[in-house]
């Protein structure tokens, strides 16, 4: 489904260049389930922002599904981020002013889908993440647990082919984050390719497939035999 | 994104940031009230002047006799022509136009005006008894000129009130007769003190009828005809029938000078409009202080919402979808600030109306329409360069900090 082949990315910082992914080759098929790790810089955010579509390589092709996404306009990757990938960070990144209810409809707001089904598809969410009695809470008024659920939630609303989470237990204790991924686990297991990038091996390890990678290349690349 | 969705959005955006909210509505209404306050003082004073003109007979139209170009003080005889007279039968003549209200004829002359062994030579008017409304004249005792037919007359008159005094000292005046020339007139009204009007000091006036005048100064023709028209706008048409009407009794000849005083009053009405707009000008400034205060508030929200821009466009918000939130935060805002400033500024118009009440404070209808349609348009203009930058923004950056 994804398929990366020389990924470069580079940044300037000051006069310096940073590499912070060198030729990266990278197939990913449905279904998978991911981790990504390294220590800090080693570029494994990059390449998450990548193929997320956040982010632009400097050079190298990016297919998704067979097309080559790296020549699309800003607003064509929006729609297809849209529609195709859900998002999960470290900070949960939820809007303050918007109960939990609110935050998980977002996406479908933005994609301007009908409120009737939006209504429908928030119940199942609601139910599924096990926030119902939270539903007209504020982030605020959540534990972290809860947030990162309400963000995985949102990140389900649209029914993407691919979870990416950036740390999503990073700002989490052990059990809740236990918890998170218990999660997100599921999600794999309900027919989603979910991606995790952490540097917590344990949580790494759970992965049915697991990348290394040091200074801006994959260095490892581990799967279960299955 | 459906429409109210991003109504939604930025109604919770709105409610979300209080002390934002209320400061923006406060820059925005406070121009928006600024505006309508002062613009609505402003066509006040047009309008007050514009009434104490009309009390002053602001419909009035001047008939001189002689044709002149250039309307000035007299024309026949600076000319050295000598046009055909005015009569009364010309001025009687002139009430066939309907756009005129009443008209006074007029015949002036020096008299030498006796009592006793007393003598003061004093200008004396002959008229009509319209002339007393037509002038704003007002009695100080008795009565004016009988009404009547003006070609017949009483041996009445009224006097100035100076030479009232000067002439019956403190035995008054009403009732007393007075000579003019070798005529006898009974005062029967004297004018109240009301010092320079048209020309005369009718203080030291003696007022006759006209018929009288016309014998004691052996003249058929007439100094000029004072002609009320019955509104502003029925100037023109007056000023046209009497010309027209003058001209088909003088066989063709327009030997007529028309003046109104309407081109000073329209001069007046211009001055003060400018002034209005001036004003209204410089208030507009003051909402245009409101819109960079906008701006200011929205680069700011930008600058504290960047991980929630960079969350939405993660979320698959496209560039014209990121603006479009900013640009209804702040027609929102803006619309919010208009209504608030236009209730302020009717309730400032109200109080000043109460200090003032002789003054007819009311905004005009053009302040009421362009301050607010300013105000979201100042607040769509400011809101760009934010937008712009939110939309802009690096999602991946935006998003890294916390």
């Amino acid at each position: 489904m994804i398929r990366l082949s020389g990924i470069e990315r580079v940044f300037r910082v000051g006069e310096e260049q940073v590499h912070a992914l060198r030729g990266v080759d990278l197939a990913i098929a449905h279904r998978e389930y991911l981790s990504i790790m390294g220590p800090s810089g080693s570029g494994k955010s990059t390449l998450l922002n990548i193929i997320g579509l956040l982010d632009r390589p400097n050079a190298g092709r990016y297919e998704l599904d067979g097309r080559d996404v790296t020549g699309l306009t800003d607003d064509e990757l929006a729609r297809v981020r849209r529609e195709r990938i859900g998002f999960v960070f470290q900070f949960f990144h939820l809007v303050p002013r918007l109960t939990a209810e609110q935050n998980i409809e977002l996406p479908m707001v933005l994609a301007g889908i009908d409120p009737a089904e939006r209504k429908r598809r928030m119940g199942e969410l609601l139910a599924a993440y096990g926030l119902e009695d939270r539903a007209r809470h504020r982030p605020d008024q959540l534990s972290g647990g809860q947030c990162q659920r309400v963000a995985i939630a949102r990140a389900m609303s649209m029914r993407p082919e691919v979870i990416l989470a950036d740390e999503p237990t990073g700002n989490l204790d052990r059990h809740t984050g236990q918890e998170v991924m218990a999660v997100l686990e599921r999600v794999h297991h309900d027919g989603g390719t979910v991606l995790v990038v952490t540097h917590d091996p344990e949580i790494g390890a759970r992965a049915h497939r697991r990348l290394r990678m040091v200074d801006g290349a994959v260095v490892s690349d581990e799967r279960d035999r299955t | 994104m459906r429409f109210a969705d991003l109504l939604a959005f930025a109604w919770q955006v709105v409610r979300g940031y209080r002390t934002r909210t209320l400061l923006i509505l406060l820059a925005m209404g406070i121009g928006v009230a600024a505006v309508v306050a002062v613009s609505s003082i402003g066509e006040g004073a047009r309008l007050y002047v514009i009434n104490q003109f009309g009390s002053l007979g602001t419909y009035l139209v001047v008939v001189l006799p002689g044709r002149s170009e250039t309307a000035g003080a007299m024309p026949g005889v600076l000319l050295g022509k000598t046009p055909r007279d005015l009569t009364i039968d010309d001025a009687l003549s002139l009430k066939r136009s309907p756009a005129i209200r009443r008209l006074a004829p007029l015949i002036v002359g020096a008299g030498d005006v006796r009592v006793g062994a007393r003598s003061r030579e004093t200008p004396v008017l002959g008229t009509t008894a319209e002339l007393l409304e037509i002038r704003h004249m007002k009695m100080a005792q008795g009565q004016f000129l009988p009404a009547g037919d003006p070609r017949h007359s009483q041996p009445v008159c009224v006097v100035g009130a100076k030479v009232a005094a000067e002439l019956f000292g403190a035995r008054g005046a009403l009732g007393e007769w007075l000579r003019i020339g070798d005529r006898r007139f009974r005062v029967v009204g004297v004018l109240a003190v009301q010092g320079e009007s048209l020309g005369f000091n009718t203080d030291e006036i003696v007022i006759v009828p006209l018929a009288a005048a016309q014998a004691l100064f052996n003249t058929e023709a007439l100094f000029r005809i004072l002609v009320e028209a019955k509104s502003r706008e029925s100037i023109a048409p007056a000023k046209a029938d009497i010309e027209e009407i003058v001209r088909e009794r003088h066989e063709g000849k327009r030997d007529v000078t028309v003046i109104t005083q309407d081109a000073v009053l329209a001069t007046f009405d211009r001055i003060l409009r400018a002034l209005t707009l001036a004003v209204g000008g410089l208030a507009a400034i003051s909402l245009a202080v409101a819109g960079i205060l906008v701006m200011n508030v929205m680069l700011i929200a930008v600058a504290q919402r960047r991980s929630e821009i960079g969350l939405l466009k993660a979320l698959g918000a496209t560039g014209a979808q990121i603006r479009l939130v900013f640009f209804t935060e702040a027609v929102l805002l803006a619309l919010g600030g208009a209504a608030f400033g236009l209730a302020a500024g009717k309730i400032g118009q109200i109080l000043i109306g109460q200090i003032y009440p002789a003054i007819p404070f009311t905004p005009p209808w053009w302040a009421v329409l362009a301050a607010p349609l300013t105000a979201i348009g100042t607040a769509v203009l400011f809101a760009v360069a934010p937008a712009r930058r939110a939309a802009r923004l690096d999602p991946v950056r935006a998003l890294s900090r916390r």
